[in-house]
C-alpha cells in the first residue's frame, strides 16, 4: 500500500515536467519532423523525401551561413569563456563579503532590461551617428564618421555580451568550492601562477567551465535578435534563414528542415565538445 | 657555518589593522630539529607559521632560513615546506602526481620524478600507491602522501600546521610516534604547531608555548614541565593545581604564603623576584600530591590539608582524585596510585592530602590570565 502510494506521488510530482517536455518539446519537434519530410509536389499536394534537405545541401548560401552560425558561435563561445574566467576568479578567490555579492549582482544588472533594450544601446553606442564614433571624431582621431554596426565584431561583441553571465555563474560556483589551500600548497612546492592555474584551477573549475561553454554556445546559436539587430540584414545568422523561410516565405517545409539541420548540429558540437574535455554531460551537471 | 640555525626569527611581528597576532618574536632552530610550537587556538601559531612559509609579510622584524634572510623570497621559491592543516591534496591528481608535483614544477625529467617518487613513497610505508587516487586513502595514509609530497623536494625546513588534529584519537597516537621516526629519519628540520600539548611533549626536541601573540618560554618538554617559567605556561603544559595566595615572606629559600582563608602555604619562586605582599597564583602538580587515611602520615610535608572525595575518575595507572579542600574550599585534582591502598575509597569520603613545597611553584598573579 505504501509502496504504491510512494509511486503515486512520485509520478504526480513528475508530471509538470513530463507534460512540458512532451507538449513544448517532444511533440513540436515531431511536427516539425514530420513538416520537414514533405515535398511540395502540386497545390495541397506532398510527397514524404528527404528534399527539403536536399535543398540545403545543394544551395552554397545555406551552407555558408549554417558554417558561419557554427563558428562564430564557438568564437563567441571562447571570447566568453577568456573574458569571463578571469572576472569569474577575481569574484570567487579574490573578495568576500560584501564586494562579493555586489560583483555578482553586477554581472546581472544587464538582465534587468529586455534583451531588446539591451541590444537598442548597443546600437547607439555603435552606429554612424553613435556615441563613439562622435567621441572619436571630437577628439580628432578620425576624420569623419564611422560605422561601427552591420560587421561581424558587432555581432561578436553582443553575443559576448549577452552570454557574459551564463559563463559567469557556474565558474564562480565552481571556483568557489575550490580549496584555497590547495592553490597554497601549489605556491608552496614551487609552481608558478600558470602552472597552479593549468594543473589546479582548470581541472578543479572543468565542470564549470563545460556546463557554462554549452550554455552560452547554445544561447549564440539559437539566438535571432543580436545577430539580425548588429549585423543588419546581411548577417547571415542561420536562425535568421529559419524565421525568413517560416514568416516572409511561408515554406514551412523547408524551415522545418533547417530547425532540424541546426538541432543536429547543435548536438554534434556540444557532443564533441565534452569528449575534447573529457567530460560526461552527466558529471558537469551534477557538480555545478 | 656548521652552527647556522636552519631557520632563524627575529623579533617577527604580524598585524592585521589594529590587532596584533604575532608579537616579537624570536627563536632560532637548528638543523635536524624537532621544533614544536604549542598554544591555544587563536594564539597567532598558524599566522606565525604562514610568515615562515611566505604566505602572510611579517610587519616588523626578520626572517632567515640557514642564515639568508627570505623576507623578499615568495612562497614558490622559498626551500621550506607545508603540510597544511587539511592536508590540501589535490584530489585531481592520482598519489604519484600529487609526490611529484613539486619535482615537475622543478622540470625535473619523467623517468627521475617517477623513480623519485616511488622512493619516496616507500619511505613513508607506501610503495606502490602511486597511480591510485587520492580518495582511496585511509586518513592516516593521506598524512604520509602529504608528508611525502613536501620531502621529496628534500626542503630545509618543513612546516606542519596542526596535521593530526582531523584524525582520531586513536589513528592520533599512533601517528605521533610515527612523526616523530619520519623526522629522525629524514633528519629535517621539522616546525610543527598544535594546541594539544599532548603532541608536542612526545615527539619535541625544543618546544615554545605561544600565548597571545608572545612566546612565554621556550625549552624541553621537560623543562617546561618542571620549571615552567610563567604562570600560563605552568596551566597549559601538564595538569596542574591553581591556588591563589598572597605572598607574605621568604625564608631559606622557601615563600610562605597565605590563602584568602587563611591557609599557610609553603612554596618556591618561580624565577619572577616576588616580594612580600604580592597575589600571586600557586601550582601543585596532581602526582605531587601524596593521599593519606591518617593525617599523621602527611602532617611533615609541610602543605597539608583536608578534603572530602568528590569524585573519582578511574583510568588505570592514569586514575585522578577529585576532592574539594575543607580550608580552601577549592576543587583539587590529584593522581590516585593504584598500589590498592585506595581501592575502596568511595566518593564522600574524607581523606588527608600533603606536598612538598619544594613540588610548589610560585607566580606573580596576572589578574585575568588563565590557562586553557
Ligand atoms: N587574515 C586575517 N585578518 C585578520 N585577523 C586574522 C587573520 N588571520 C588571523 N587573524 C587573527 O589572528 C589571530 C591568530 O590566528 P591564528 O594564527 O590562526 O591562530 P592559531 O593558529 O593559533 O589558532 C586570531 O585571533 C585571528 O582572528
Ligand atoms: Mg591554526
Amino acid at each position: 500500500m505504501a509502496n504504491d502510494r510512494a509511486k503515486l506521488t512520485f509520478w504526480l510530482l513528475l508530471a509538470p515536467l513530463m507534460i512540458w517536455l512532451l507538449t513544448l518539446i517532444v511533440l513540436p519537434h515531431l511536427g516539425m519532423f514530420l513538416v520537414s519530410l514533405r515535398e511540395k509536389v502540386g497545390v495541397r499536394e506532398y510527397e514524404t523525401s528527404f528534399a527539403n534537405y536536399a535543398v540545403f545541401f545543394n544551395e552554397p548560401l545555406y551552407w555558408n551561413t549554417f558554417a558561419r552560425t557554427a563558428y562564430m558561435s564557438v568564437t563567441a563561445t571562447a571570447l566568453t569563456l577568456f573574458i569571463g574566467f578571469p572576472i569569474a576568479y577575481y569574484i570567487a578567490k579574490l573578495t568576500r563579503g560584501r564586494t562579493k555579492t555586489t560583483l555578482f549582482l553586477m554581472c546581472l544588472i544587464p538582465f534587468w532590461v529586455s534583451e531588446l533594450v539591451r541590444t537598442f544601446g548597443w546600437m547607439i553606442l555603435l552606429r554612424e551617428t553613435g556615441v563613439i564614433s562622435n567621441v572619436l571624431q571630437y577628439l580628432g582621431l578620425v576624420g569623419g564618421p564611422v560605422e561601427m554596426l552591420y560587421n561581424d565584431a558587432a555581432i561578436m561583441t553582443g553575443l559576448v555580451y549577452t552570454s557574459m553571465l551564463f559563463m559567469v555563474v557556474p565558474l564562480v560556483t565552481t571556483l568557489d568550492s575550490l580549496d584555497d589551500s590547495l592553490i597554497e600548497a601549489g605556491y608552496d612546492l614551487g609552481a608558478s601562477g600558470f602552472a597552479i592555474l593549468r594543473e589546479i584551477v582548470i581541472p578543479h573549475a572543468m565542470p564549470g567551465i563545460v556546463s557554462g561553454c554549452i550554455v552560452v554556445f547554445m544561447l549564440s546559436l539559437g539566438n535571432y535578435l543580436t545577430p539580425i539587430l548588429l549585423g543588419g540584414k546581411d548577417s547571415l545568422w542561420f536562425t535568421g534563414l529559419i524565421y525568413n523561410q517560416f514568416i516572409t516565405r511561408f515554406n514551412w517545409e523547408l524551415g522545418s528542415a533547417f530547425g532540424f539541420l541546426l538541432l543536429g548540429l547543435s548536438s554534434l558540437i556540444v557532443f564533441v565538445g565534452l569528449k575534447l574535455s573529457r567530460q560526461s554531460l552527466g558529471k558537469t551537471m551534477a557538480q555545478t | 657555518m656548521p652552527n647556522t640555525p636552519d631557520l632563524e626569527c627575529r623579533a617577527i611581528s604580524k598585524s592585521f589593522d589594529d590587532f596584533k597576532a604575532v608579537k616579537d618574536v624570536s627563536f632560532s632552530v637548528p638543523q635536524g630539529t624537532f621544533f614544536s610550537i604549542l598554544g591555544p587556538s587563536g594564539c597567532g601559531k598558524t599566522t606565525l607559521l604562514r610568515m615562515i612559509a611566505g604566505f602572510q609579510k611579517p610587519t616588523g622584524g626578520d626572517l632567515l632560513i640557514k642564515g639568508n634572510s627570505v623576507l623578499e623570497v615568495p612562497p614558490n621559491k622559498r626551500p621550506v615546506s607545508m603540510v597544511f592543516q587539511h592536508l590540501a591534496l589535490f584530489p585531481m591528481m592520482n598519489i604519484g602526481a600529487n609526490v611529484g608535483f613539486g619535482l615537475r614544477q622543478r622540470g625535473v625529467n619523467k623517468t627521475d620524478i617517477k623513480k623519485q617518487v616511488e622512493r619516496v613513497l616507500e619511505r613513508v610505508g607506501l610503495g606502490g600507491v602511486a597511480d591510485r587516487p587520492v580518495s582511496s586513502l585511509s586518513g592516516g595514509q593521506k598524512q604520509r602522501v602529504a608528508i611525502a609530497r613536501c620531502m621529496v623536494l628534500e626542503p630545509d625546513v618543513l612546516l606542519l600546521d596542526e596535521p593530526l588534529g582531523a584524525l582520531d584519537l586513536k589513528l592520533r597516537e599512533h601517528m605521533k610516534i610515527e612523526l616523530k621516526q619520519l623526522q629522525s629519519e629524514f633528519n629535517t628540520t621539522f616546525v610543527y604547531i598544535t594546541h594539544d600539548q599532548s603532541e608536542a611533549l612526545v615527539m619535541s626536541d625544543q618546544i615554545a608555548v605561544m600565548n597571545h601573540g608572545v612566546f612565554e618560554q621556550v625549552g624541553t618538554a621537560k623543562e617546561l614541565y618542571y620549571e615552567p617559567a610563567t604562570a600560563f605556561v605552568a596551566g597549559f603544559v601538564g595538569e596542574a593545581n591553581r591556588l591563589r595566595a598572597t605572598f607574605k615572606s621568604a625564608e631559606g629559600g622557601l615563600l610562605q604564603m597565605v590563602t584568602p582563608e587563611g591557609r599557610a602555604l609553603g612554596g618556591v619562586d618561580a624565577g619572577q623576584g616576588l616580594s612580600p605582599g604580592e597575589t600571586v597564583e600557586v601550582f601543585v602538580r596532581p602526582e605531587a600530591v601524596r593521599l593519606s587515611r591518617n593525617a599523621a602520615d602527611v602532617a611533615q610535608m609541610g602543605n597539608t590539608g583536608q578534603g572530602r572525595v568528590e569524585n573519582i575518575l578511574f583510568n588505570g595507572a592514569n586514575s585522578q582524585l577529585i576532592l574539594r579542600d575543607q580550608a580552601t574550599g577549592a576543587e583539587m585534582n590529584m593522581a590516585l596510585p593504584q598500589t590498592g591502598e585506595f581501592r575502596d575509597l568511595e566518593r564522600g569520603a574524607e581523606i588527608a592530602f600533603g606536598w612538598d613545597p619544594q613540588q610548589t611553584r610560585v607566580y606573580r598573579s596576572k589578574g585575568n590570565a588563565h590557562g586553557k
